[in-house]
């Protein structure tokens, strides 16, 4: 690895500090040449460098799986945590409550997600728990050599061309998340940098749920020419459904500019998503039941549309409703945490 | 049943007058009555009306998997010599329910009483002849006391409840129980805006009261009088006492997930936690998730955990099962998380409302592969108060999970306890680096035994210095925590947590061990036998065996049990599940020829163990050794005898 000494600028609680450029960077993958995976920690590391993003304040979780080894290859300056198959949210919401300055990127397979861990992942969306949710979709277990998972599209095959065909139809985990309640939720495609880097940049800095299902392909197990999740097929259907930008301030004269012709959305510390329609015009990013039901005919109609599906930047995130105090819970000390010998004798007195 | 240990012989009552002798201070109440019926209130103010009184006492409740219906039964005690534990001979039964009131009577011993509603269908006195009955007009003195309101819809469902309080007066002014000890518990019972209720109560325990004093002879053979041994005594279950110990414990993160019979701990830890650990600014300095199912419980506890709070989670058999897998990774990852299983009686859903001690070796090797984790034993609902919060820092101070082995007994029941003492330690948080300390030292290795004694350094997320982070992994790693499959890094680390298990057995509570010179026979016992086991070395000692006693407080079970074991010639292992779980556990651990001496006995039929399912089981065996000495096995066993011990019935 060549040494660059340029520092980036990040964001800590309370102040700005230089890193270098290693704090973003990882182990070398040891996943497939190829794997979408790869492409997508790579736009992931571009995007935490662009929001600021402070490794210190970042946990990096996941469950168990090919995409969930993928947090060794990022951001070493941010502790991690390789959990449970499926159980990843419930550990991220475990962490966040503990200390609510940190940042939570979780990182899932599809069947991580749709097939084990699916409650979990449901739960944590219906929580609003503040996670960006990356679901490397690949709708195989690469890890136990290519079974079908849950987002395996139907008629799909097994492996190769002739492999055993799927009767199951899939989870679209887009809607799935939206109708568990999470507030942030997109499809990309990990050979769609263009797209990926500013839906992963809005992001980080969304508050409460944000799922980004990425189809990611598997290049060894489900990569062959008919399979929906391949690179080729991906590549030729993909049809990103608006233009996204992630600005930090939108000057006010490109405000008037773009009027008419973008929509913008703004998060919470005042950054704006901008969507400039390419296709499915009439989709309303801020409509739930629209979104449901336009990912419901979309997948009748056999599209593979990307781009941002629902957002909600409105609803109060699960920490935000714990009412807890400023002060991280982890970094309480006793006076805060045991209350004095008169308050046990006054309970004594009144059990 | 036949009972070896009753203080009390059971007296024909006569009702003029007559011979039979009146024991005092040795009462045993059983009340039967439906699910629903809020006979609680009506047990608890007998209950309170006896510790009023001074007199040792406790009330277990035998319910149902149920809410409104079904039979429950009610046990009150009250002991001058401080016997808490089950009894199973009550000279004193109430029949509130009919379709159970006809076996109940079947099992009272000849010369009990029986107080059963005047319009039950069939009259008991036909089941037996050598019990004394009172058919207790118990609707018509109810309807007395609380004549009904023209146009109160709830009044025959008031009235209901109201009858219960009938049978207090009854059973007060029967067994010299002071009214006003029973007024004073009606009023606590019913507080504050319930004021009035509580008049409605007291005029119907006023009822029963009357009732008694004119239908009830003098000589009612079994009476209690004022004591002044509760005088500064709490009643409390050990759910609220453990609840007691996340507060104090300092936990900040409690997770949960419905289940009896833990559920009330997580519940009025809440309370407390809500009460006493919010600012005045509304802010609360803890969280507590009531999460999805009892994976997700401890998930979040251990994700809690690993960022540096004070987590702990509450839950039962079927929770711990569930648990299982992420007790294996925070065990292999080192995360301290405290859990605590209020047992019940398993497997499967089981009896969900009845008591056991079914978990224990579960606890203690929960996981996949070689895991051995602490298990915290309370034998009192003081100890479920002090073991809670230890455990959330033995958890922290050894980076693992820590476990609270309670049960349905010692937790849902209400027991008489010195008020608990105020922590006397400092809280602990273990060994985490800060970013200075990083700094100081210019490494850092998460998992490599800097001070020799098994337990490494951490870090917590947050911590802003380029070293602090490290990737936290159930795989197998190097003391970097680096992925590793090499063989010398796996075994190493295993070693390591083995070395960590052994520092801290010398930190557990230490157990218990009361010698009796020139005894021969020990007893080891654990948990919530420890009352039934104080009053059974009474009775034993009485019959010419006298014993010492061990009780264990946690596992791994620290070096002074095997040297109780190496002072007696038989050790009888006293536990509440059908294998002997404990007693094998010991049996694997124990040196030479020292394994041998053990005995398994065990009581497991889901109600709570008494000193009658101790001693009679003891007796049979020490027989043996007594009448057929040269019968022995070679082992010191009898011949006759399986090793695999006896149960009681």
């Amino acid at each position: 690895m060549s040494r660059d000494d340029t520092q980036v600028l990040v964001e800590s609680p309370g102040s700005t500090t230089a890193l270098p450029l290693l704090a973003f960077q990882g182990l070398q993958s040891t996943l497939c040449k190829g794997c979408g995976h790869n492409s997508i920690t790579s736009a992931l590391i571009d995007a935490c460098k662009s929001v600021g993003l402070d490794p210190y304040y970042t946990i990096k979780m996941s469950g168990i799986g090919c995409s969930s080894k993928t947090p060794a290859y990022f951001l070493q300056y941010s502790h991690g945590f390789n959990t449970l198959h499926g159980r990843m949210p419930s550990v991220a919401t475990g962490a966040l409550v503990a200390n609510q300055r940190l940042t939570c990127i979780g990182i899932s397979g599809d069947g991580d997600t749709a097939n084990i861990g699916m409650g979990q992942f449901k739960h944590a969306c219906r929580r609003n728990v503040q996670v960006v949710y990356l679901i490397e979709d690949n709708g195989c277990y690469g890890l136990t050599k290519g079974q079908f998972s849950a987002t395996a599209d139907l008629h799909s095959h097994l492996r190769r061309e002739t492999g055993e065909e799927n009767t199951m139809p899939p989870f679209d985990l887009c809607l799935e998340a939206i109708a568990a309640g999470a507030t942030y939720v997109a499809r990309s495609f990990a050979g769609d940098r263009k797209q990926l880097l500013p839906l992963l940049k809005a992001a980080l800095r969304h508050k409460g749920t944000a799922v980004l299902d990425i189809i990611s392909p598997c290049v060894t197990f489900n990569d062959f020419a008919s399979s929906t999740k391949s690179w080729e097929w991906a590549k030729n259907h993909e049809e990103p459904l608006q233009e996204i930008g992630f600005v930090r301030r939108l000057p006010e004269i490109e405000v008037e500019q773009q009027a008419g012709k973008t929509t913008r959305v703004q998060l919470h510390d005042g950054e704006w998503i901008t969507l400039r329609a390419l296709s499915h015009e009439e989709h309303d990013v801020t409509n739930k039941a629209g979104a449901m039901r336009f990912l419901v005919e979309s997948q009748e109609r056999g599209e593979f549309l990307t781009g941002l599906m629902y957002i909600d930047t409105k609803r109060p995130d699960f920490v935000d409703m714990q009412g807890m105090c400023e002060t991280p819970l982890a970094l309480l000390e006793e006076s805060d945490l045991r209350p004095g010998p008169e308050v046990l004798q006054d309970i004594m007195a009144h059990v | 049943m036949s009972s070896v240990l009753s203080a009390f012989k059971p007296s024909a009552l006569s009702a003029g007058g007559g011979s039979g002798h009146t024991s005092v201070n040795d009462l045993a109440i059983r009340v039967g009555t439906v699910n629903g019926s809020g006979s609680q209130s009506a047990n608890l103010v007998l209950l309170r009306a006896l510790k009023g009184m001074g007199i040792p006492c406790s009330g277990k409740n035998v319910f149902p998997s149920n809410i409104e219906g079904l039979p429950t039964w009610f046990h009150i005690r009250a002991s001058e010599r401080g016997y808490v534990g089950h009894r199973l001979d009550t000279p004193v039964l109430v029949c509130m329910n009919e379709p159970t009131a006809a076996d109940d009577v079947r099992l009272l011993l000849p010369g009990s009483v029986c107080f059963y509603r005047s319009d039950f269908k069939e009259d008991l006195r036909h089941v037996r002849d050598d019990v004394t009955f009172f058919a207790v007009p118990f609707a018509d003195l109810a309807e007395e006391a609380f004549p009904a309101v023209a146009g109160d819809k709830a009044y025959r469902d008031k009235l209901r409840k109201v009858v219960n309080m009938v049978y207090v007066g009854v059973v007060a002014t029967a067994c010299g129980i002071e009214m006003d000890e029973v007024r004073e518990a009606i009023r606590r019972e019913f507080p504050g805006r319930k004021a009035k209720a509580a008049d409605i109560n007291i005029r119907a325990a006023e009822a029963g009261a009357a009732w008694a004093d004119v239908n009830i002879p003098a000589n009612f053979p079994y009476r209690v009088a004022r004591l002044d041994a509760t005088r500064e005594q709490i009643l409390i279950e050990g759910n609220k006492a453990a609840a007691l110990g996340v507060l104090f414990g300092g936990a900040s993160v409690l997770t949960w997930y419905p289940i009896t019979p833990s559920s009330s701990l997580a519940e009025y830890a809440e309370t407390f936690l809500k009460e006493h650990r919010t600012r005045p600014d509304g802010k609360r300095t803890f969280s507590v998730i009531q999460a999805e199912d009892e994976l997700a419980a401890v998930g979040m506890a251990v994700g809690a955990g690993w960022a540096g709070a004070r987590a702990i989670t509450a839950t039962s058999g079927p929770g711990i099962s569930l648990m299982t897998e992420f007790v294996g990774l925070a065990y292999f990852a080192e995360i301290p998380v405290t859990i605590v299983d209020v047992q019940r009686m398993g497997p499967s859903t089981g009896l969900p409302t009845r008591t056991n001690q079914g978990d224990i070796v579960k606890l203690h090797m929960l996981g996949h592969g070689d895991c051995r984790h602490i298990v915290l034993i309370p034998g009192s609902v003081a100890e479920c108060f002090s073991f809670t919060a230890e455990a959330l820092d033995l958890a922290a101070q050894f980076q693992t999970p820590v476990f609270v082995a309670t049960d349905l007994d010692l937790g849902m029941n209400l027991w008489l306890s010195d008020p608990f003492a105020y922590p006397d330690k400092p809280l602990t948080h273990g060994k985490v680096l800060n970013a200075d300390d990083l700094e100081r030292l210019g490494q850092f290795e998460r998992y490599r035994d800097v001070d020799g004694d098994g337990v490494c350094y951490r870090t917590l997320p947050g911590t802003e210095h380029p070293i602090a982070a490290y990737f936290t992994r159930g795989t197998g790693h190097n003391e970097r925590s680096g992925y590793s499959e090499r063989p010398e890094d796996w075994k190493r680390n295993l070693d390591r947590l083995a070395r960590k298990l052994q520092t801290a057995r010398t930190k557990l509570p230490a157990p218990v061990i009361e010698l009796t010179s020139g005894a021969k026979v020990g007893l080891i016992a654990f948990g919530s036998s420890h009352p039934s086991i104080v009053e059974a070395r009474d009775v034993l000692r009485e019959q010419g065996v006298a014993t010492g006693y061990c009780r264990i407080r946690a596992l791994p079970a620290a070096a002074e049990v095997a040297e109780f074991v190496a002072e007696h010639e038989r050790v009888y292992v006293v536990e509440q599940n059908r294998d002997g779980q404990v007693c094998s556990l010991l049996r694997s651990q124990l040196e030479g020829t020292l394994d041998d001496r053990l005995i398994s006995v065990t009581h497991y039929n889901g109600t709570p163990i008494s000193a009658e399912n101790i001693v009679k089981p003891i007796l049979d065996w020490e027989k043996n050794f007594s009448e057929h000495t040269t019968l022995t096995n070679g082992n010191g066993q009898p011949a006759e005898t399986s090793k695999a011990g006896v149960s009681s019935e």
